[in-house]
Parts: structure tokens; sequence; C-alpha cells
């Protein structure tokens, strides 16, 4: 259980932000090796239509609790005829994650799951650690920075924001929190669910994408310039 | 004996605005001989969702058993009322796959917080459709007419019972497997509403063909 917590702390961050009309999902994915395709094992998931996720952690043990959930959400389709609640289906991903806890024949999955929805106008979102709990959040960090990722998250009003502001945030969170001592090369994964993409979850298209970068990199660089001010 | 309980029937049921009016002749017949003369062919699911069953007796009882089942069982892993797709979905689900075994034509209505009052059919085959409303069983081919004449959208709850009744009564007079008392109810978010017309309370027309 804590060598899986460790796995998850050691992974690059992943948030999500709830805003007014939809979630926002962001992956600062570390790129270990110069040899790895552009866009190699990305993070950010597809659950359902309307159900996307972000993980952290092992990346092999996340892409087989995904396809768990997957399947959930597809035969909760199949028997009901309606898409899956993230309430329900964040249930059951607990659940599965959880069974890895109880038996010594296995080991927990190293991964923290965040689950985000956007169904009937309500936006929701979860996460899932590796001990299988789940809660319910506004604004939610796992991985690496998680801490400081989650006290810049405490400073925005999201719960007013609609999602085309939230994105521009999520940009900038990664931004901040990165350390480009530690980890050098990353790419910036940016997804989202909404009103604004008729309930879909969908990646974040590359020009409001680079606008967000712009944006988070114009914020980065004003506290230096006030920095700078105060030793003049 | 050996004929098959029930297959002459006229059930229907018309969506409102805040819900839905269903209602039910009380005959069941074995052949030519009425088994019961006041049956109760509107049978609860939830405490929302009713369904109104025509065909076998047997078959249709026995489908709205399981379904009964399947939606507790949904209600309390969810934790919320189960809406009237999913248990029209479940009707559809049973009624498609035992198509060759079973005789069942089934119109499921109720109320859900999310699209309010909601009506579906779902004829033998395991077909389904929402519609504003609809009628089933024998007696429901005397009703085509009537029904295109007389119904209009956005009638209230009072207008949709009567337009129901008045539906009813006409296919119980004409359709010799239909008749007894009418089985009334108008479910809304504060429940069920049981109506019973018996006697001179079934409307009249042209009494003297």
């Amino acid at each position: 259980m804590e060598y899986a917590q460790k796995a998850v702390e050691n992974s690059g961050t992943a948030i999500g932000i709830r805003g007014k009309d939809g979630v926002v999902f962001g992956v600062e994915k570390l790129v270990r090796s110069k040899l790895y395709e552009v866009g190699a094992n990305k993070r950010i998931f597809n659950i359902d239509t309307h159900i996307g996720s972000a993980v952290a952690g092992l990346l092999a043990d996340a892409r087989h609790v995904v396809d768990t959930a997957r399947e959930e959400a597809a035969n909760y389709r199949y028997n009901y005829g309606e898409s899956i609640p993230l309430k329900y289906l964040t249930n059951r991903v607990s659940m599965y994650v959880h069974a890895y806890t109880l038996y010594s024949s296995m080991r927990p999955f190293g991964v923290s799951m965040i689950l985000g929805s956007y169904d009937e106008g309500l936006p929701q979102l979860y996460m899932i650690d590796p001990s299988g709990v789940s809660w319910g959040y506004f604004g939610c960090a796992i991985g690496k920075a998680q801490q400081t990722a989650k006290t810049e998250i405490e400073k925005l009003k999201t719960k007013e924001m609609p999602i085309s502001e939230v994105v521009k945030e999520v940009a900038k969170i990664i931004h901040i929190v990165h350390d480009e001592v530690k980890d050098k090369a990353f790419e910036l994964e940016l997804s989202w669910v909404g009103e604004q993409t008729q309930g879909r979850h969908v990646l974040v298209p590359d020009d409001i994408k680079e606008e967000a970068i712009r944006y988070a990199n114009e914020a980065l660089k004003e506290p230096d310039d006030e920095e700078d001010q105060a030793i003049g | 004996m050996n004929k098959e309980v029930s297959t002459g029937t006229t059930i229907a049921a018309v969506e409102f605005k805040d819900g839905v009016v269903i209602g039910a002749d009380s005959r069941t017949t074995t052949g030519p001989y009425i088994a019961n003369r006041v049956s109760n062919k509107l049978t609860k699911v939830t405490d929302y969702i009713y369904c109104c069953r025509s065909g076998s007796a047997a078959d249709t009882e026995a489908v709205s058993d399981i379904v009964h089942y399947h939606l507790s069982f949904y209600r309390m892993e969810l934790g919320e009322e189960p809406r009237v797709r999913v248990a029209a979905h479940i009707f559809k689900d049973l009624c498609y796959n035992y198509r060759d075994s079973i005789t069942a034509g089934i119109i499921v209505a109720g109320w859900d917080k999310h699209r309010g009052g909601q009506v579906f059919s779902i004829p033998i085959g395991g077909m389904i459709t929402r519609m504003p409303f609809a009628i089933g069983g024998s007696g429901s081919t005397y009703l085509y007419g009537f029904v295109d004449a007389n119904y209009k959208s956005g009638m209230s709850k009072e207008e949709c019972l009567k337009f129901t009744a008045n539906a009813l009564a006409l296919a119980m007079s004409r359709d010799g497997s239909s008749g007894g008392i009418i089985n009334l109810a108008a479910i809304t978010k504060h429940g069920v509403e049981k109506i019973i017309l018996t006697g001179d309370e079934i409307p009249k027309f042209n009494e003297e063909f």
C-alpha cells in the first residue's frame, strides 16, 4: 500500500478542476527520453463519451484500471440504455481498486485516478486513490506536486468559472508546479468535458491549448518582474 | 382450459406537463370465457413507474415481476429513483430476448425528476418507442381514429384523464375481449393517484346502436 502511494507521488502531476459548465484535466507528462515519439504514453483517457480521466502513478496499472472503468461504463449503457452516472462508476472502480488491497497474493495498483464528467448540465469530479478510497471534489491534484497544485487551485474561484477560463488556469498551474531543475522535458496534456464540447470528453484543441500555454508563460513571468522591482 | 389467459385488452397512456395518465379495462379472458371481470392491468414496478400489460397474463406478470426486481436493486445500488427510460429499457430487453417465447405488449409510463412524465410503448416484437401517448391491446384497433382526432398536445391532467377514459370506454364497447371497469392512474412527482370508474361512471357514447 505504501509503495503504491509512493508510485503516485513519484509521477508527474495531474490535476482536475470543476468549473461551472464542465471539467478540465491537465497533466504534466514527464518525458524521460528524447527517443520517445511526441504524444507517447498519454495519461488522459476517455472512459465513455461523457467521462474523462487523468492518472498518476504506474502507467501500466493505470491502463488496466481505465480498461475496467470503460468496461463498467459500457455494461451500464448496455443494461440500462443510458450513460453511467459518474458517482456510480467511481464507486464501482473504487471497489475494484480496493479489492486489490485485500489479498496477500495481489499487489495494490500504484495509481491515483481523477474522473470527471458533464451530464445533464452537471459537472462532476471524483478522485480514487490506490487504497480504493474515493471522494468528490471541486478541484484536485495527484502526483509529485499535488500539494503545491492544490494550494494553487484553492486560490481560484473555480465554481463560477467557465471552462474556457479554467483551461488557462490549469495550464498555468501545471507550468507552475513543474520543476525544471529535477525534471527537464515535459509535455502538457489538456482535456475537457462540458457545455462547449456538447458533453463529450475531448482533448483541448491545439489553438486553445497554445493560447492557454501563452497565458501560463506570461503569468509565470510577472512574479519575477515584481521581485526585480522589489530589489531595485 | 388450455387456452391462453387474456389476449384481449385495452390499455392507454398519455403524457402531460407534470406526469402521465395511464388506464386499462379490467377484462381477463380464456377464449370466450371471462376469467376475471375486475382484473388490474396497471402494474407497479416502482413508486413512480407503472406498466400497462396486454397479451398473455402469465407472461406479462412474470416480466413485470422481473423488472420490479431489477429496479428495486437499481434503486438500492444507485440510491435514487430509477428513470422511466431505464425501466422501459429493461422491459424491452426481456421482451426482445424472449420474443419467440412470450406474448407481451407493454406500455411503460411514469415520472422521474430528470425528464418528467414519459410514456414508452413496447409492442410484441420487443421494439421500443417513446411517444406522447400510446394505446395497446386488442381494443386499441378501434381507437386509432379517436385518438388521432382527439389528442391534443399540452393537455392538463384532467383533460388527459377524460381523454383516456373516453378512449377506453369506446374500445370496451366495441371490443368483445375488453370490458368491465376502467382503471385509471395519474403519476406525478407526488406519487400515484388511482381512479376507478365503475358502472354508470363509465363514459357513454351512442348507446342506442
